[in-house]
């Protein structure tokens, strides 16, 4: 049994969603032109989430994929909450003021973020109140620190990620006397969340990430042909400098058990993330947590479980490394992807498909039958082959879905086969997280007319 | 400047770019024993500069040679024979639909034939014979048609079945095919070498052959070439001939007066392979496939396999460009659907090894037809080039005919459809090429069908009714870049979308055009003919009537306000053009021509009138919109509308009067049709046709006005056997052979171009005469519809070809239009052409093979109307009566 193509469609396009900027007076100022996303779950639910805002009292638009692990609520506290920390951080001491003055005489607040999302994406309704207040307590702290100088984009984004996180362990500790929240904050905090969030502002592009999705940004060159440029460092046991800042973070003694099968205490993927209390509290303030907490999170046997040799918490921090990239004509798009996507497809791949895709142009390396011995018959079916690797370009109006249906479909040759893709998707739910992550994508196209216009002004 | 641009991309760097080009025709060099080596200085002067050592330029060079002429020179910026003539197909194919490419192609095959002999060079010569493969009925009905042409020029060719055609060549796969046209005689020749042997040949009859020199421009003189520029010095010349092939645009635009010559180029790919197993005989003839779009022909014992694909690549249209130089190359992904249909038709292919994919530009024109002939502005600059991938199958015939053109002043040959002339400024824009040319070259396979009209390049010049015109249903086609109505679709009626509507049967449209027909003929039309060609001449004394009296073979020394109708004829009676002309005043008269007549008849005064600054020329055509007004009820309804009384009395026909239609003030109004019904033709200054087309409209109501189309004036000009310039009449015919004596002052001892060739038809008679045909057993339904340019055969024997038909509404029957000569049946020589000659012979027609009986008449048929419609009433009392 097979998916029909259409089948297929309607499966891949299920959650796509594209944005594009607006157009004023015909021209289009902004240095972003618009972004698609998606994604396809392999747990159910699944376990990504993806947020994408303009900043509206600052300028800029925030964009960001938040790999959810052990449930799928601190990656949905985080994509609920994180802009707000960052739009926040990056307010002007009396823009905070406004806002604040506004909250305390019971006016209209001034809106601080324009939402881009897709109609699965939710905001929990419950929460918002206590999310609320939380981020209050900042802007009113914020407020009484003034510095007085003029917001840096990287503290910003520092000082929003662990500021959230902060909050997010502040509120499972304290909980709520409403059960279904006091709840919530408990999931949210023993559950994780990897997040990797991009700030565009002209030609300034920030890309803050913690844990290992990734930021890679599109280039191409003169010759029309792309390369891939990472700008953001995974936070797992591949980068030696991650492996190397844990194990300075704790005494020599447990240099062996930091890092086991190339886990964080044999078990966290990620050496950086939101959430997961587990490998942040004491022990004590863990148990006493649990116990005090309602009868679900006892029966959790993960949540009571602590991880072996747990000496000298925290182990794990949200912490992002920021990176910033003044952006360039070349420079055409950025890709925000879930570890689901690199774990299948290698970045240059990733780049060039979305290159094509974008600019229309299939550059297929052109055949020469040069010296070599090639028949009709061989000739007819590899121009066969390329025309049908073409044509499933146009069945997608979405980047990101057009990279997905790579990712999932793509057989040894680099060519979408739909025998495949039928499959891949048509998996029972138990099956499918053994064969593929969730994958979600935001990909960002940049303008560079304005782009090359910011470059000439300088 | 563009000299230098010329310079700095001449041919050494075209083959750098292309090493492949070189290795595949390595060996030609040492047969080349007219390239002189470098430095012999070129001539101060010639005659004659050729420019382009293709094998169109190197033929042209060979028949003026051959002609006598001595002092030419011929110019190639490379080698000879190293552009598209190197990697062209080299395939002679006869198989023309157009009777006169079919000519050129027939004798440029005779050329080749004995050229070895004649030059000692090795042409490639093979008679292989060409099969073209239908696979539909359609196709079929298109190659009897082709079929039915080679016959009666005595080509041998014969339309055969799928099973013969496996047996002519063993790889075709037939599953698919209704049947095939074998033409035994086409052949194959290395083209590069004919091109070689033909500038061997003219290089020994005295012809300068000069390469590596390149022509940045032609220098001009009040209106005549004066020389020719070139990076290695100047020649004084009396004639250029632009044979630059995809260059000729460039060429023709770097004088100081430019010459428009409309092509482009588009990439054209074909495959090379190694031999089969077992090679393939250089005699198995070649296989086209126009609906698979592809050929394919014997290559050295393997393939040699082309097309022309859907989606062509045009380029060059920003002019010569090094980098799309450099990036000509082989494209196998746009190969790809052309090597499907390659392997569809041959399957047996399929294991053959690939040698090479070459792609090899070919230029392209706006109507798929080549340019000839000398420009309409420049005196003594000709032009040979745009050969729509057929170089070689015309290369000899078209060289010929251009030769006679400048030795002689014309060709032996109607040479209208190929002439430069039928092209104006209009058609010289390169986005028009650009567009144009990717509509023409996929033409070149596709089903070629009666009323076909070209969908880019449309809306370009325009009627101000345009858009109402537009609104009320009217379905459009070009003529001279001008959009002129085909009919209306009424309101609610569901025609065929265009691709279903290509047919060669009855026409989806056949109701509609025979509802306005019968308008025409019994209330009254508004057909908007604002493209026809104006001109107003007038002098400050007598000097216009006397020129055009000289100019015109009728008398225009008539009375203020009467029209004309008269020829412009040739010195041998030929019309160059038939128009009517009003006397507006003693010395002032308006000019109407067909709307292809804008350029060549403009240049044909022009270089005839008197240089006299009393006398001046002007095309009005611009100024004023037409409107025709058909039908019986046409004097009601202006009467009406300008308080004059219109009625014959009044207003006799073929008169011309300034009057107002409503508010408007200063309407040319004319007493004629083109179409022999009554009605008038109006005048109208542009900025009152909406108001004048808005009055017509409103008054014409109560008498049933509506709008009509061209359709419907071809069918009751054609029942009414009027003939029309460029369909009919050309510069071979003459108004003695179609009836018109009565149009020429022969009597009046007046000179007049044509008059000596006019008065010896007189005596000794005609050798064709034009006759109109009335099809009897055709069935209007279920038959094949005639079109012109099928052969008309009495008491059996092949006597002449039909040049236009249409369905007579009224009649009730087919008509067809054509020429009757009269061959003599043993030598073949035409003989004169009397009425008993007409009159006594039993007809036929050949519509796709198929014979159908015809009435022959030689006089206009409004006596038979009348008798019809006494008979109808016979008819009727009769069946009362029972």
């Amino acid at each position: 049994f097979y998916l029909t193509p259409s089948q297929v469609n309607s499966i891949l396009k299920a959650n796509e969603y594209s944005f594009k900027v607006p157009e004023f007076d015909g021209k289009n100022v902004s240095s972003v032109l618009g972004f698609d996303s998606n994604q396809l779950p392999a747990n159910a639910p699944i376990e990504d989430r993806r947020s994408a805002a303009t900043c509206l009292q600052t300028r800029g638009m925030l964009l960001g994929v938040f790999d959810g692990h052990a449930g799928c609520a601190c990656a949905q506290a985080v994509s609920e909450r994180l802009f707000y920390y960052i739009a926040v951080s990056l307010l002007p001491h009396e823009t905070l003021l406004e806002i604040e003055n506004a909250v305390e005489s019971g006016r209209a607040l001034l809106p601080i973020l324009q939402w881009h999302k897709h109609p699965n994406d939710y905001f929990s309704k419950e929460a918002s109140k206590l999310y609320f207040n939380s981020l209050r307590t900042y802007w009113q702290e914020l407020i009484d620190l003034n510095s007085g100088e003029t917001t840096d984009v990287r503290e910003a984004l520092i000082n929003a990620f662990k500021r959230l996180d902060n909050d997010i362990s502040l509120e499972a500790q304290v909980g709520d006397p409403n059960s279904f929240l006091n709840y919530l904050v408990l999931q949210v905090a023993f559950s994780g969340a990897t997040a990797c969030v991009a700030h565009v502002d002209g030609v300034d592009l920030h890309i803050a990430n913690t844990g290992d999705s990734r930021a890679m940004l599109g280039v191409q060159e003169e010759d029309g042909s792309w390369s891939a440029v990472t700008l953001s460092y995974d936070h797992n046991a591949q980068n030696e400098h991650e492996v190397e800042r844990v194990k300075m973070e704790h005494p020599k003694s447990e240099e062996k058990s930091l890092v086991k099968q190339d886990r964080l205490l044999g078990l966290l993927m990620p050496f950086r993330a939101f959430g997961d209390v587990k490998f942040k509290w004491s022990i004590e303030l863990q148990k006493r947590v649990i116990e005090s907490g309602p009868d679900q999170l006892n029966d959790n046997e993960y949540t009571k479980f602590i991880p072996p040799n747990y000496h000298t918490p925290p182990y794990l921090t949200a912490e992002p490394e920021v990176i910033y990239h003044k952006l360039r004509p070349q420079d055409k798009f950025l890709i925000l992807a879930t570890d689901g996507l690199w774990e299948t497809m290698h970045r240059q791949d990733v780049v060039r498909i979305v290159g094509e895709y974008l600019t229309g142009v299939h550059h297929q390396q052109p055949i020469a039958v040069g010296g070599y011995k090639v028949t009709l018959g061989q000739m007819h079916g590899l121009l066969t082959e390329r025309r049908a690797r073409i044509s499933s370009v146009f069945e997608d109006q979405n980047a990101a879905t057009h990279l997905i249906r790579h990712a999932v479909g793509n057989n040894e040759f680099g060519t979408v086969d739909h025998e495949r893709l039928s499959k891949m998707l048509s998996l029972p739910e138990e099956l499918a997280r053994m064969y593929r992550d969730d994958i979600t994508i935001i990909v960002v196209q940049f303008n560079s007319h304005v782009i090359g216009a910011c470059q000439n002004e300088e | 400047a563009a000299g230098m641009f010329l310079r700095l991309l001449s041919d050494i760097q075209w083959r750098a770019a292309n090493p492949k080009w070189r290795r595949m025709t390595s060996s030609r060099r040492s047969t080349s024993t007219t390239a002189e080596p470098h430095p012999v200085s070129l001539p101060a002067q010639a005659q004659v500069v050729i420019c382009g050592g293709g094998i169109i330029g190197t033929s042209v060079a060979y028949h003026l040679s051959k002609m006598g002429w001595k002092d030419i020179v011929l110019i190639e910026q490379g080698r000879l024979a190293a552009g598209t003539t190197r990697f062209c197909a080299g395939i002679v194919s006869t198989a023309r639909p157009v009777s006169i490419e079919l000519k050129m192609a027939h004798y440029s095959n005779q050329l080749y034939q004995q050229l070895e002999q004649e030059t000692g060079v090795q042409t490639g010569y093979m008679k292989t014979g060409s099969i073209s493969l239908a696979q539909t009925q359609d196709r079929l009905i298109s190659l009897k048609r082709i079929a039915a042409s080679l016959n009666v020029m005595g080509i041998p060719c014969e339309i055969i079945t799928p099973k013969q055609a496996v047996q002519l060549h063993p790889l075709i796969n037939i599953h698919d095919l209704v049947g095939a046209m074998y033409v035994p005689e086409d052949a194959l020749v290395s083209s590069a070498n004919v091109s070689l042997a033909l500038a061997t040949a003219a290089s020994r009859n005295g012809v300068q052959i000069h390469e590596r020199t390149s022509v940045s421009h032609v220098t001009v003189q009040k209106g005549r070439v004066t020389g020719v520029e070139t990076d290695r010095g100047r020649i004084q010349c009396q004639y250029f001939v632009n044979c630059a092939g995809q260059w000729a645009y460039e060429l023709g635009h770097s004088g100081e007066e430019a010459v428009h010559i409309p092509l482009h180029a588009c990439e054209h790919f074909y495959i090379l392979t190694h031999p089969l197993k077992e090679p393939l005989a250089s005699s198995l003839p070649t296989v086209v496939d126009p609906d698979g779009r592809i050929y394919i022909r014997n290559w050295q014992g393997g393939i040699l396999s082309g097309g022309f694909e859907k989606n062509p690549k045009p380029l060059f249209t920003e002019g010569r460009n090094q980098l799309e130089i450099q990036n000509l190359q082989e494209d196998w992904d746009h190969y790809g659907p052309l090597l499907s249909s390659l392997l569809r038709r041959m399957p047996g292919l399929e294991a053959l090894q690939i040698m090479q994919l070459v792609n090899c530009p070919e230029s392209f024109t706006p109507d798929m037809r080549c340019i000839m002939g000398e420009s309409p502005t420049t005196r003594g600059y000709f032009v040979l080039a745009g050969m729509n991938s057929a170089g070689v199958s015309y290369g000899g015939g078209a060289g010929k005919y251009l030769a006679e053109w400048i030795v002689n002043g014309y060709p032996s040959e109607n040479v209208w459809p190929l002439d430069l002339k039928r092209f104006g400024t209009l058609q010289s824009s390169r986005t028009f090429l650009r567009h144009r040319v990717m509509e023409v070259m996929p033409l070149m396979c596709d089903l070629k069908v009666p009323r076909w009209d070209f969908q880019t390049g449309r809306q370009l010049r325009t009627s101000p009714l345009y858009d109402r015109l537009d609104a009320q249903g009217a379905r459009w086609m070009e003529k001279h870049g001008f959009e002129r109505v085909k009919y209306f679709v009424p309101p609610g009626s569901d025609l065929l979308d265009l691709d279903h509507s290509k047919t060669f049967y009855k026409p989806d449209w056949f109701d509609i055009v025979g509802a306005e027909v019968k308008c025409c003929k019994e209330a009254v039309c508004v057909i908007d003919m604002s493209s026809f060609t104006k001109f107003e001449i007038s002098s400050t004394g007598d000097e216009a009537l006397e020129s055009l009296q000289y100019l015109f073979s009728n008398d225009l020394d008539v009375p203020v306000g009467h029209v004309v109708h008269t020829g412009m004829l040739n010195e041998k009676g030929g019309y160059e053009n038939d128009c009517s002309i009003a006397r507006l005043s003693k010395r002032s008269f308006f000019m109407i021509s067909p709307t292809d007549q804008q350029v060549h008849c403009w240049a044909w005064l022009k270089n005839r009138l008197p240089d006299d600054s009393n006398l001046t020329m002007e095309d009005v055509t611009w100024k004023y919109t037409a409107l025709n007004l058909i039908g019986p009820r046409a004097v009601d309804v202006l009467s009406e509308l300008s308080y004059a009384p219109m009625t014959a009395e009044h207003f006799p026909s073929l008169f011309c009067k300034e009057m107002s239609v409503g508010y408007a003030n200063g309407i040319r109004v004319m007493s004629i049709t083109h179409t022999g019904e009554p009605g008038f033709v109006l005048y109208i200054p542009i900025e009152y046709a909406l108001h004048v087309y808005n009055e017509v409209m409103n008054m014409g109501q109560k008498y049933g006005i509506r709008n009509a189309g061209y359709y419907a004036l071809r069918s009751l000009r054609i029942e009414k056997f009027f003939a029309f310039w460029g369909q009919d009449l050309d510069a071979f015919t003459t108004p003695m052979e179609c009836g018109r004596e009565f149009q020429v002052k022969l009597e009046k001892g007046m000179e007049f171009v044509g008059q000596e060739a006019l008065l010896e038809q007189k005596q000794n008679g005609v050798y064709k005469r034009f006759t109109m045909f009335i099809l009897e057993d055709h069935d209007t339904d279920m038959d094949v519809w005639p079109w012109w340019g099928e052969p008309i055969f009495r008491n059996g024997r092949y006597v002449g070809k039909t040049t236009s038909s249409a369905y007579s509404y009224t009649l009730e029957r087919h008509v067809c239009l054509g020429f009757v000569h009269n061959f003599d049946e043993k030598t073949g020589e035409e003989l004169v052409v009397t009425t008993d000659f007409i009159n006594q012979g039993e007809y036929e027609i050949d519509i796709a093979g198929q014979r159908f009986q015809a009435k022959a008449k030689l006089y206009p048929f409004s006596s038979l109307f009348t008798q019809r419609r006494r008979k109808d009433e016979v008819e009727l009392s009769g069946y009362q009566g029972e």
